[in-house]
């Protein structure tokens, strides 16, 4: 017993010191931020320019009025960057791996996982202030939840942890990728369709028979059709399941197989 | 013997090139090995293993007693690395780099502001501390690099290339900080493929070439391994040169290098000084220099390995389609 835990102490890095490991990480790449300012405008006016733009230009069009697009568009807005904004894990990391800071953390005695855990924790802090930026937006807009208030927290989890889910997706690209360039390619030529056949910005009826099945199944559906109906009321539980269902089914396809991916890239260097 | 790192039989297998073929390293305490080769000998592989970034496909290795594959983690906290990889962030300032590090080695946040001041200090970047990395020049860079593997004080230090790609000066600054680590015991693995570098800084030298040791001991001993000495002048004006060549030829007894205003020629015995004088006499040729040295690394490299270090670049390409 005694000899086991002087091993564990000796060769391994306790829980709690990864813990702090990964907290000291996150606020790296959060301080990075500030030193970068249009990866800060990226994620924060991109989103807005995309919620006016497509409020004034589409909204008389789709839903009759702006005020009624809004309450329609702004939960799917959400959806739809937050997917988007999952793209900079696997810009950072690949920055990391490819610019050799990451072969800087793992000569130092941390916890192995502490530098994947961290980047993709900054992430979430990233995706949380996006919802509430979007929300705040989308208030001064004219914006009103016709549902309590106290689901917004419940929203914020809900679609942080599809943010989670799609953040492995992006790990494996990172890893995958030569360069940050080909991340942010892959970024915006994979998942423009992946959000656009969905029903953020249009309602579903009106697509031809085939592409409603797609769009019906799609997460980004799934998840836009919970966070109207936690918001403005509807559909919630069986909605936010099948998202949970798919956030499921990508986390336990895709965190093994870009740990696996990392390794074995890290292992050919 | 006090062994701080110790390697054997290193190999390892990138697909189907073989970038270790064999490597047995030995450094004493204290002291400074000089891991020399061109691109691609497969240097930074060794460095890569013994600081536990990836594994070898056969042998062992240990650091400070610390077997690389089976304690890595107190590997980990002994060891330095400083290289064209293991690099800072860019994007956050020297001294932000410095305190992350502290605070990843578990350094309380004070402790690690003053360490990181200190380094800043010591490295002449307290100007640069609160500047982005990425507006530093290469020299600010290098020397934030070392600060960077010195954070946690480790006994162990891995240089891996230091100052490729830097200027006479800034390249000058880096040695001094080095040779001031080693008067503080710590113990040093430089790999270059600078030959002044290696004879510079090294107490003992091993030549790597396509993965496999071609030489060891200090480098008076390589130098003295090649026994030759090599007589050099140089010739006042281009219009010289011709007859300056035939000269040397005729005393030395070999076709002498021409490079630019210099003729270099490698010769066994040190009498042929005086003939040339008397030579150059008779023929009435004055020239801007005239020596007898004995030969550099450079000359080492090349008789070991019948290519210069200069030609690495297809030393790469030879070592990449060998194998």
């Amino acid at each position: 017993m005694r000899a086991e835990q002087q091993q564990s102490s000796r060769s391994r890095v306790r829980l709690m010191d990864g813990t702090s490991q990964t907290l000291t990480l996150a606020w790296r790449t959060l301080l990075q931020l500030r030193r970068n300012p249009w990866e800060m405008a990226d994620f924060s006016l991109q989103p807005i320019l995309f919620l006016v733009l497509f409020l004034y230009v589409f909204g008389g069009a789709v839903a009759g009025s702006t005020a009624a697009y809004l309450d329609f568009m702004l939960p799917g807005v959400l959806v739809m960057n937050l997917v988007f904004v999952t793209v900079y894990v696997g810009h950072g990391l690949n920055t990391d791996l490819t610019r050799g800071v990451f072969d800087r953390f793992r000569t130092l005695p941390i916890a192995r996982w502490s530098p994947l855990a961290g980047r993709i924790l900054a992430d979430m802090v990233k995706q949380a202030w996006c919802i509430v930026l979007l929300l705040f937006v989308g208030f001064l807009l004219g914006f009103r939840p016709t549902e309590s208030l106290a689901w917004i927290p419940v929203l914020i989890a809900l679609l942080l942890v599809f943010a989670l889910a799609m953040s492995w997706v992006m790990v494996l690209v990172g890893v995958l990728s030569k360069d940050p360039e080909h991340v942010q390619l892959f970024g915006f030529t994979a998942l423009f369709p992946v959000t656009f056949i969905s029903n953020v910005y249009v309602p579903v009826e009106t697509m031809p028979p085939v592409l409603q099945m797609v769009v019906h199944a799609n997460p980004v559906s799934l998840l836009a059709e919970a966070s109207r109906g936690l918001l403005n009321g509807g559909p919630v539980l069986e909605p936010a399941l099948w998202s949970l269902v798919w956030a499921a089914i990508i986390m336990a396809i895709f965190a093994p197989l870009s740990v696996w991916a990392l390794n074995r890239r890290l292992a050919r260097s | 013997m006090d062994e701080t790192i110790h390697a054997e039989g290193l190999i390892k297998r990138f697909g189907a090139t073989v970038a270790l073929n064999g490597v047995d390293l030995s450094v004493r305490r204290g002291s400074v090995l000089g891991l020399l080769g061109p691109n691609g000998a497969g240097k930074t592989t060794a460095v890569r293993i013994l600081a536990t970034l990836i594994g070898p496909d056969a042998g062992t290795a240990s650091v400070e007693g610390f077997d690389v594959q089976r304690a890595p983690h107190e590997v980990r906290r002994r060891l330095g690395l400083t290289g064209q990889y293991a690099s800072v962030d860019e994007k956050l300032t020297g001294r932000e780099n410095l305190i992350l590090i502290g605070r990843l080695l578990g350094v309380p946040r004070r402790a690690a502001r003053a360490r990181a001041d200190e380094l800043l200090a010591d490295f002449d970047l307290r100007d640069a501390a609160h500047r982005p990395v990425q507006t530093y020049s290469g020299g600010m860079r290098r020397r934030l690099d070392l600060a960077a593997s010195l954070v946690g004080h480790p006994s162990v230090l891995f240089l891996d290339e230091p100052t490729t790609g830097l200027d006479p000066r800034a390249r000058m600054d880096l040695w001094n900080l080095v040779r001031r680590l080693v008067a503080q015991g710590t113990t040093v693995l430089l790999t270059t493929q600078y030959l002044d570098e290696a004879d510079a800084l090294a107490d003992e030298l091993v030549v790597i070439d396509q993965g496999r040791v071609i030489a060891r001991g200090t480098s008076e001993e390589l130098k003295a391994r090649i026994g030759a000495q090599t007589l050099e002048l140089y010739a006042e004006s281009e219009a010289d040169l011709p007859t300056l060549a035939e000269l040397v030829e005729n005393v030395a007894g070999r076709t002498p290098e021409v490079d630019g205003l210099r003729v270099m020629v490698p010769v066994t015995d040190s009498s042929v000084l005086t003939e040339v004088v008397r030579a150059l006499d008779d023929a009435g040729i004055a020239v801007g220099e005239l020596m007898l040295r004995r030969p550099s690394l450079d000359d080492v490299f090349l008789s070991l390995t019948g290519r210069s270090v200069d030609a690495d670049t297809t030393g790469e390409s030879a070592t990449e389609s060998a194998s």
